[in-house]
């Protein structure tokens, strides 16, 4: 049984603003084990990012307020002082966020940045530094690795900066690597490397990875374990072959049907999620999704729990809707296009 | 980089030339009468105008008298209408005393200003910031010549409320180091005290901005000390539109622009000589004092070109 | 190009036609800030888009793309070559003569937070047009701004409010209401939905669709997501540093793309469906794309092409019809069979052995899906 690294329970996290109190993230639990990944699906504000931003510690201030427990190897990082995350963060828990042209600092070296992560947590010499760094961008997929570690990042393209993220976040052998849309501003091309390059390092770290983002195919490659995020909620949560295949949710559908695909006949109008998220700030009475769901029925206006209403353990859902009709009707949404017959 | 120098040497070269070219004519269209009538004073007879005139060569047509004072100031023959001084040798002279005026505020303002406007920042929206943008603005608010004279008025010479400092005036550093100190502090605080406030608060706006930058961000995912996310990070990014502030308002004040506070101290410099030939509306050492400024500006700004091609390694010099 | 002779046939004249553009820019070195190099953003270009249709554009960061775009609405002047726009040389037209033009080609951009003015408000940004040209009362420009913030989804009452009140959507959708504005018959969209949410990239989609069906528009549609373009086009081109590489109607590129490069563009494509992910073939190009400054010689796609020979280093392949107006500049052409090849014939062109394997996403259901699992066509070398 693989060490369990992280734990989540009913995490809630809350930032007052002008506008009133924004519930950026309600209730969310999950775990993490060593080697797996865990995707995180969901659209803009939905609290993914604010969920992972969290989990480093990133939105700590004056204004956020959290409940619930955020577990990394038995401490609860919600608590432990500033200090002391400063310590976790880039040493135990890495992230590379979406943009690398913004992300990295343009005035300084690729070089310069990554001896600075790695010698923020450990005490070794700049010579030793520099030699791991070039390691550490052979080890990434940066060719000529000598030369390169002194160029800036705009000599750099998206693909390679996205991999010179990556090397700085793996820097210091870190548990988790938490990937916040890593792969969204590039090319296709380049985000199968990218996705490929994770998936290898994952392995060669023996880190767990949380990878977070919007499109389902790039999911469909990584994940092991898959949660859906709407409305700062966990509206769906299940193994890859549990989402994919007996998805639960109408906004997972939703996403499933909304996506043009390759394999299947092209319908003749695409499946559209009608209307926008709710406001965070005021959200809905009941069931979040209610407002946009073709299905919403008056059990509706009761918020569902989190429960596992199908056979498969380890699959859970938030929707009151009977399991039969949903596997009867789902295909609508799904597969606007029809699909080829199933085996 | 050699092209880059050579072309800005050229550019340099034409703006100088137009400078001088567009003060020659300014000066022969703005009221106050001719030149050699005021030089001959007011028992002139015609005669004696037109003598002068010739003598001055001020007959001939403008292109001509323009290329003539060029040369003259060129080979350090200029000479003034109104007391027959060299104009280059006055400027000469003058030069020890702006720079050490200027230098000195310089530093004085720099650094001032960027701790004031690191620490507003980092304090944003709290008391210490608030007082900090109140002081800011009134410093920038309070005109040089109004607060010189107040400031000799209450602090300085017998005259004064309190003799802490003396009353103006200039002593070479090089007769006696301490005094030649004591008696530029007052001035130092006194040009300073403007650009304090003007540099803090494009600092602390440069620095808001920043912080919110994606590699801010990334700074402190590296799990980076606060002092150093700030220092390395955030200033190095807000720090670079401040060199092009600084580089270019140096090289007025060096170049002879910091003329009230010259004149309110009685710091005889190039500023000072400068007010003086307006006073008196005499062309050679305003020309000589105009060329002089330009120069330092135009030279300044390339350096300043330099400086931020160095500070920020996506700018590539052309 | 086989829709000018098809045009030339029946006698109607393409909406929009290409011929040869290319788009270079200088790079300046030196004293004299000679030109010591180019970037070859488009490198000789060539099609034709009949009224009504829509041609979609993909390719990857930097082949030049957008590039194109802007340089046929005349964003850019072309360095080479001729636009035609309904049968008019427009290549050289200088500001004046454009004028006219704007009414008629319009442009919808990627970013909808940068490309609408924050200071103005939604109204105004969208009869600007219209008053640019002098169309219609103030009262009139007002009611017609109204009506077209209804077609694209939004309400009237939108009218006072500024940008940063809306979302990402809505705000694509503005761009697009003022891109109508004046009725043109030519829209290029520059990657429209990249910066979207996926459910909101399926509703623009939709309505981008609608509108082409009520108000007759021609699209010529930039992006670089093969699954989108695929929703939208008629016909689809790929680009590949400055170079059109393949032409097809659109279902074709999908279930027989000729050239190794839509091959691994489709292969990049991420699929939502987990058994199939793992069992299709992934081609993963290795590096970056090459510098438009300095392409590579012969085939500019030879460095990264696992099928790549001696000839594609030393000889560029021209665009060759294949049949079904799919046109393709390869020497190794894949899913061709002897007997195309023998028509369209150079001596020296043959398909490699290992050429068997496409990438695409294989059904294993079996089933005979023409759509799913391509035509597989017997080689030999």
């Amino acid at each position: 049984m693989a060490e369990r690294l992280l734990e989540v329970n009913d995490l809630n996290v809350r930032f007052a603003t002008e506008d009133g109190i924004v519930r950026a993230v309600e209730g969310i639990s999950f775990e993490l084990e060593r080697g797996k990944v865990l995707g995180i699906v969901g659209e803009s504000g939905s609290g993914k990012s604010v969920t992972a931003m969290t989990l480093m510690g990133l939105t700590r201030g004056v204004n956020a307020r959290f409940e619930g427990e955020v577990l990394y190897k038995g401490k609860d990082l919600l608590k432990v002082s500033d200090a002391d995350m400063q310590n976790y963060r880039g040493n135990e828990l890495g992230m590379i966020f979406q943009d690398p042209m913004t992300s990295l600092n343009p005035v300084y070296r690729i070089g310069e940045q990554i001896v600075e992560a790695i010698q923020a947590h450990e005490k070794v010499d700049k010579r030793t530094a520099r030699a791991r760094t070039v390691e550490l961008l052979r080890q990434v997929g940066i060719p000529n690795p000598e030369t390169r570690v002194d160029s800036f990042p705009h000599e750099f393209s998206g693909g390679m900066r996205q991999r010179a993220m990556t090397a700085i976040a793996l820097s210091c052998n870190p548990s988790i690597l938490i990937a916040d849309e890593p792969t969204t501003a590039l090319d296709v091309t380049i985000q199968a490397q990218i996705v490929e390059l994770i998936n290898r390092l994952k392995d060669d770290f023996d880190s767990a990875v949380i990878f977070i983002t919007h499109d389902l195919g790039v999911i469909a490659e990584i994940a092991d374990e898959i949660i859906v995020m709407y409305a700062g909620r966990v509206v769906e949560r299940g193994s890859k072959r549990d989402i994919f295949y007996d998805p639960q949710m109408p906004y997972t559908w939703g996403l499933l049907g909304s996506i043009p695909r390759l394999d299947r006949p092209r319908p003749e109008r695409l499946h559209t999620i009608e209307g926008a998220p709710p406001s965070l700030i005021n959200a809905p009475e009941g069931c979040k999704f209610r407002p946009r769901c073709p299905h919403a029925f008056e059990k509706c206006r009761e918020e569902p729990g989190l429960e596992n209403r199908v056979e498969t353990p380890g699959h859970f859902d938030r929707c009151w809707l009977d399991v039969e009709y949903k596997r009867a009707h789902r295909d609508e949404t799904t597969s606007p296009g029809g699909t080829v017959e199933a085996a | 980089m050699v092209a880059f120098l050579v072309r800005r040497s050229f550019g340099m070269i034409i703006v100088l030339l137009a400078v001088s070219f567009a003060t020659y004519l300014i000066f022969f269209k703005i009221p106050g009468g001719d030149v050699a009538g005021r030089i001959a004073g007011k028992q002139a007879t015609p005669a004696n105008i037109a003598d002068i005139r010739q003598k001055l060569g001020l007959d001939q047509n403008v292109f001509v008298q323009w290329w003539d004072m060029m040369k003259q100031l060129l080979t350090g023959s200029l000479i003034s209408y109104y007391d027959g001084t060299n104009v280059v040798q006055q400027i000469k002279e003058g030069m020890p005393e702006t720079f050490s005026l200027c230098i000195g505020a310089g530093i004085i303002w720099l650094g001032f200003g960027v701790l004031v406007g690191t620490i507003s920042a980092v304090t944003a929206g709290g008391a210490s910031d608030r007082a900090i943008t109140a002081l800011a603005l009134i410093g920038i608010s309070l005109p040089v010549a109004w607060l010189g004279l107040l400031l000799r008025y209450f602090f300085a010479g017998e005259g004064g409320a309190v003799a802490w400092f003396p009353d103006g005036g200039y002593v070479p550093l090089t007769t006696n180091p301490w005094q030649w100190f004591y008696h530029l502090l007052l001035p130092w605080f006194t040009l300073a005290i403007l650009f304090i406030g003007f540099y803090g608060r494009v600092l602390r706006s440069n620095i808001l901005d920043t912080i919110n930058e994606d590699f801010v961000r990334t700074a402190k995912a590296k799990g980076l000390s606060s002092r150093r996310i700030l220092v390395k990070h955030t200033l190095r990014a807000s720090l670079i539109p401040i060199v092009t502030l600084f580089g270019l308002d140096f090289a007025a004040v060096l170049g002879g622009g910091a003329i009230i506070t010259e004149t309110v101290y009685s710091i005889h410099g190039v500023g000072y000589y400068a007010a003086q030939s307006i006073h008196q509306q005499d062309l050679p050492p305003l020309m000589g004092v105009t060329l002089y400024g330009a120069a330092f500006i135009v030279i300044f700004s390339t350096l300043v070109d330099v400086a931020y091609a160095y500070l920020d390694p996506r700018i590539r010099l052309t | 190009m086989t829709v000018l002779d098809e045009s030339a046939e029946s006698g109607e004249t393409p909406l929009l036609e290409v011929r040869h553009v290319k788009k270079y820019f200088p790079v300046r070195r030196g004293v004299l800030q000679r030109e010591v190099a180019r970037v070859h953003a488009v490198d000789d270009v060539s099609f034709a888009i009949r009224e009504g249709e829509t041609l979609g554009l993909v390719g990857e960061s930097g082949c030049g793309k957008s590039t194109l775009g802007r340089t046929i609405v005349r964003l850019l002047e072309p360095t080479e070559g001729e636009i035609i726009f309904q049968g008019t040389p427009i290549q050289k037209f200088g500001t004046r003569k454009l004028r006219p033009l704007r009414r008629e080609m319009q442009m919808v951009f990627q970013d909808p937070y940068a490309s609408l003015n924050p200071r103005k408000r939604v109204g105004t940004i969208v009869s600007d047009p219209m008053r640019i040209h002098d169309i219609g009362s103030r009262a009139e420009q007002k009611r017609r701004v109204g009506e077209i913030l209804e077609t694209v989804g939004l309400s009237p009452e939108h009218y006072n409010r500024f940008p940063h009140e809306f979302s990402g959507g809505q705000r694509q959708r503005i761009g697009i209401a003022r891109a109508l504005a004046l009725r043109p018959k030519l829209i290029v969209a520059d990657e429209p939905v990249s910066a979207l949410d996926v459910s909101i990239q399926s509703q623009m989609l939709n309505l981008l669709d609608d509108l082409q069906n009520e108000l007759q528009l021609t699209y010529l549609f930039i992006a670089h997501d093969l699954g989108v373009v695929r929703h939208v086009s008629d016909r689809i081109a790929v680009m590949y540093l400055g170079k059109i590489v393949e032409l097809s109607p659109a279902e074709e590129l999908y279930t027989r793309p000729i050239m190794p490069y839509t091959e691994a563009l489709l292969s990049a494509v991420p699929i939502p469906d987990p058994d199939l992910a793992e069992k299709r073939e992934r081609i993963v190009l290795e590096g970056d794309v090459p510098s438009p400054i300095n392409p590579p010689s012969g085939c500019r796609f030879h460095p990264r092409c696992r099928y790549a020979t001696d000839v594609c280093k030393e000889v560029e392949p021209p665009l060759v019809d294949y049949g079904n107006s799919h046109l393709a500049a390869c020497h190794h052409p894949l899913n061709v069979d002897e007997a195309t090849l023998q028509r369209v014939g150079v001596a020296e062109r043959h398909t490699p052995a290992d050429a068997d394997e496409t990438a695409l996403p294989q059904d294993t259901s079996g089933s005979s899906n023409p759509a799913v699992t391509p035509t597989r066509d017997t080689h030999s070398s």
